[in-house]
């Protein structure tokens, strides 16, 4: 026995040993660099070539890749799908902890930019380049990508906020396309009188839709200020959202089923789902997870909470980050100008991406494209237009990705139970305040 | 000359022989507790050392002692998941350990048709995976186009939706039951196998009846493999987190970010960056779930003497 426990208790010692060796490493390894390049020492950079490794899982990039490769031979890029959001950043915050294994160029969605900005794990693009390229990209994600002073990315895509709706369904029960919020609700009774089957919509609580449609209406949730944070849910713009949705709710208007499920396809693909709020980036959704649909759905502006307004916002969006741990920042950054400011952004308007790019957003032969899905609409149109008139103003928690994950443990009881919306989102915004002050910001309702 | 060159080549051989001895039982299970140090005790010297310590977004890292455990034990939404698993456990594995014993008694009666096949048939579900088979669950469970949407179409009746909040945890443990029928039913299965016959036969002659062989033979023979199949169940409810994870996406109303144990370490870890305070979960949960496994193992064999 006593031969035995010696070596065993050696062994687990020095393995302990070797993990504490590797975790105390790892907290000294972030936050090392400030940029400090120059636009002449990305062309430097360029003209020596090297390589690079890339996280994203944007599909259009691949194409991007290969064809920065071609025109730049010395330069060899990893194009590396390390999973979708929150999977990404659990192993790019992994990676920045043991301070190894970082990727030059990583895809970070707008809401989940400044988790990583405020710990100082992403370079600041100002001096590299990027200061220049103010007016390249449409006034929203450009300040998405701004964190205080720095500039922590460029915008890949984002997501002006735009009804879809399936054309048929309305003609067969002659009813109207919704213009206003309490149109919809109308749109909704009907549309479920005229047969049960049949629902205006589909939603189970989903956070990214519920922030969109209190930034539409003109709530302000979330404020910050460097390390200090508010989040108030009683402004008007959020009680607008929580009146609407209890009556959608109360009067089981909208479908009971969760967005992206494989129940939700079939609904959309049978016509018993009417309509969807999303983002510009759907199209290459309906196409590939709808067929049915083809010719039936149609794209229409938001419907707006006061009559006659034009109010937009955002759903969904990202950017590609360069993070302080690369050791090839140049060179990462001449692939993030590009693909998100160069040749890359047609290639992927091409391949069906909805850019952030004002060049293309305001070009004749983009607004002019003809959706075939949509029988022939000019939807861009509809987007851009959408794009240009989203609010302002609008922040993110530094801990969003925290904070949807807690957005069904809240609001959506009450899709289920008898809490209210208005309930749900005080438990959203105590629980949300409770989290922000364990992670040492001073958050205040 | 000779004698000492004889006398090292004689005292050689004892000396290797010694040192032989001395390695020979450190050499055969080292590589074993390498292994064993590296995967299995250092995860845990590493989740005890990261539970001492609190990482923030602002301010770092600062080693805060047992706060995290204080924390753990005052947690409302970690203790009503452990309810939760309780009340899983209560209910779902006596249904289930009695399924399997009435259907390894069945086959060993010997007056089954078709055994074969239904011993084949009923162990199948273990040998799908619990994602596989959360998902496939999940899509009957479909209250609009799963197998309970239809039923109610067509035959007109009104089944609760099972992933509604009051339905999802029989939900869950229907779909565990069918695992998991089939594994426990082999324990108990082979355990009745080696019961000598010799008992039968004495019972026979004796005049007992089948009813009396059973709960005078048979389940005092097999005890051990009840409890041993008690203390996986329960190790097995402690942990349940594939089901509920999946059956999330589907309803993620019903089953909340804290819905388990592990569901709420995962949440914790993954979404909330809190890896310091999940390690605590965990080793807080490991060792409830060593107590219990524990304390009926105990009453377990007390019984058997």
């Amino acid at each position: 026995m006593m031969t035995t426990a010696r070596p065993f208790i050696r062994g687990a010692g020095l393995a302990c040993v070797l993990l504490l060796g590797l975790t105390a490493c790892g907290s000294s390894g972030g936050g090392a660099s400030d940029g400090g390049a120059s636009p002449d020492d990305v062309r430097a950079a360029l003209a020596e070539g090297g390589e690079i490794t890339v996280w994203a899982w944007e599909p259009t990039l691949e194409q991007v890749v290969e064809d920065f490769e071609a025109e730049y031979p010395n330069v060899k890029v990893n194009l590396v799908n390390a999973g979708v959001n929150t999977t990404e950043y659990t192993a790019l915050q992994n990676a920045i902890s043991a301070g190894s294994g970082v990727p030059d160029v990583v895809h970070i969605e707008y809401y989940a930019l400044s988790q990583f900005a405020i710990s100082d794990s992403l370079t600041d693009l100002t001096s590299m380049g990027a200061a220049d390229l103010e007016g390249a990209y449409a006034p929203r994600p450009w300040a998405a990508v701004h964190q205080g002073e720095g500039i922590h990315g460029l915008p890949m895509d984002f997501g002006p906020i735009a009804l879809y709706y399936n054309q048929d369904v309305f003609d067969e029960h002659g009813i109207e396309v919704p213009t206003t919020w309490q149109e919809y609700v109308e749109a909704g009774r009907a549309l479920h009188e005229a047969d049960p089957d049949v629902y205006i919509g589909a939603d189970t609580g989903d956070a990214p839709l519920s922030t969109s449609m209190i930034w539409q209406a003109g709530g302000r949730p979330y404020t910050v200020e460097g390390t200090e944070v508010t989040v108030d849910f009683t402004d008007a713009g959020s009680t607008a959202f929580a009146e609407t949705w209890q009556q959608l709710v109360d009067d089981d208007l909208l479908a009971p089923i969760t967005a992206w499920s494989d129940e939700w396809y079939q609904g959309l693909n049978d016509g018993s789902i009417a309509t969807l709020v999303m983002g510009a980036w759907m199209p290459p959704n309906l196409e590939s997870g709808v067929p049915d649909g083809a010719g039936s759905w149609r794209v229409a502006p938001a419907p707006q909470w006061e009559e006659g307004a034009n109010a937009s916002a955002e759903m969904g969006g990202s950017s590609l980050a360069i993070p302080s741990a690369s050791d090839n920042k140049e060179l990462a950054y001449a692939f993030l100008d590009y693909a998100l400011a160069g040749d890359g952004v047609q290639t992927r308007v091409d391949a069906g991406a909805f850019p952030a790019a004002t060049a293309i957003l305001d070009s004749e032969e983009f607004l002019a494209t003809e959706f075939a899905y949509f029988g022939g609409q000019r939807a861009n149109e509809i987007f851009a237009e959408s794009a240009a008139n989203i609010r302002e103003d609008w922040s993110w928690l530094p801990y969003q990705a925290y904070a949807n994950s807690i957005f069904n443990d809240t609001v959506g009881q009450a899709y289920v139970s008898h809490t209210t919306f208005a309930e749900g989102l005080a438990a959203w915004q105590a629980e949300s305040i409770e989290y922000g002050g364990q992670q040492g910001f001073d958050v205040r309702d | 000359m000779t004698t000492l060159s004889i006398s090292p080549r004689h005292r050689a051989p004892s000396r290797a022989y010694h040192r032989r001895r001395r390695w020979a039982g450190p050499a055969f299970i080292g590589p074993f507790m390498a292994v064993f140090a590296l995967v299995f005790l250092a995860p845990i010297g590493y989740s005890i050392y990261l539970s001492l310590y609190r990482d923030q977004l602002i301010g770092g890292t600062s080693f805060v002692g047992l706060d995290n455990y204080q924390r753990a034990l005052e947690d409302a939404a970690f203790w009503s998941s452990v309810s939760r698993v309780g009340l899983f456990l209560a209910i779902q594995v006596p249904i289930m350990l009695f399924i399997a014993l009435l259907v390894a008694l069945a086959l060993d009666s010997g007056r089954l048709y078709g055994k074969d096949f239904c011993r084949i048939a009923i162990f199948l579900p273990y040998a799908v995976p619990a994602v596989v088979a959360a998902l496939m669950w999940g899509f009957m469970y479909g209250p609009r186009f799963g197998l309970v949407g239809s039923i109610n179409d067509t035959l007109g009746t009104s089944l609760p939706n099972p992933l509604s909040p009051d339905w999802v945890l029989a939900a869950i443990g229907n779909i565990v039951t069918w695992e998991f029928v089939g594994y426990n039913m082999l324990i108990f299965y082979s355990a009745l196998r080696v019961i000598p016959h010799s008992l039968y036969e004495a019972a026979e002659l004796d005049g007992a009846g089948e009813w009396r062989v059973i709960t005078a033979i048979k389940l005092p023979a097999i005890r051990g493999a009840l409890v041993i199949a008690t203390m996986f169940s329960i190790i097995g409810s402690f942990q349940l987190f594939n089901e509920p994870s999946i059956l999330r996406s589907l309803a993620p109303n019903a089953i909340n970010s804290d819905f388990t144990p592990n569901l709420l370490t995962y949440s914790l870890s993954f979404a909330g960056q809190q890896h310091n305070y999940a390690a605590t979960v965990a080793i807080v949960m490991g060792v409830l779930t060593m107590i219990v496994a524990y304390v009926v193992q105990l009453r377990g064999m007390r019984k058997e003497r």
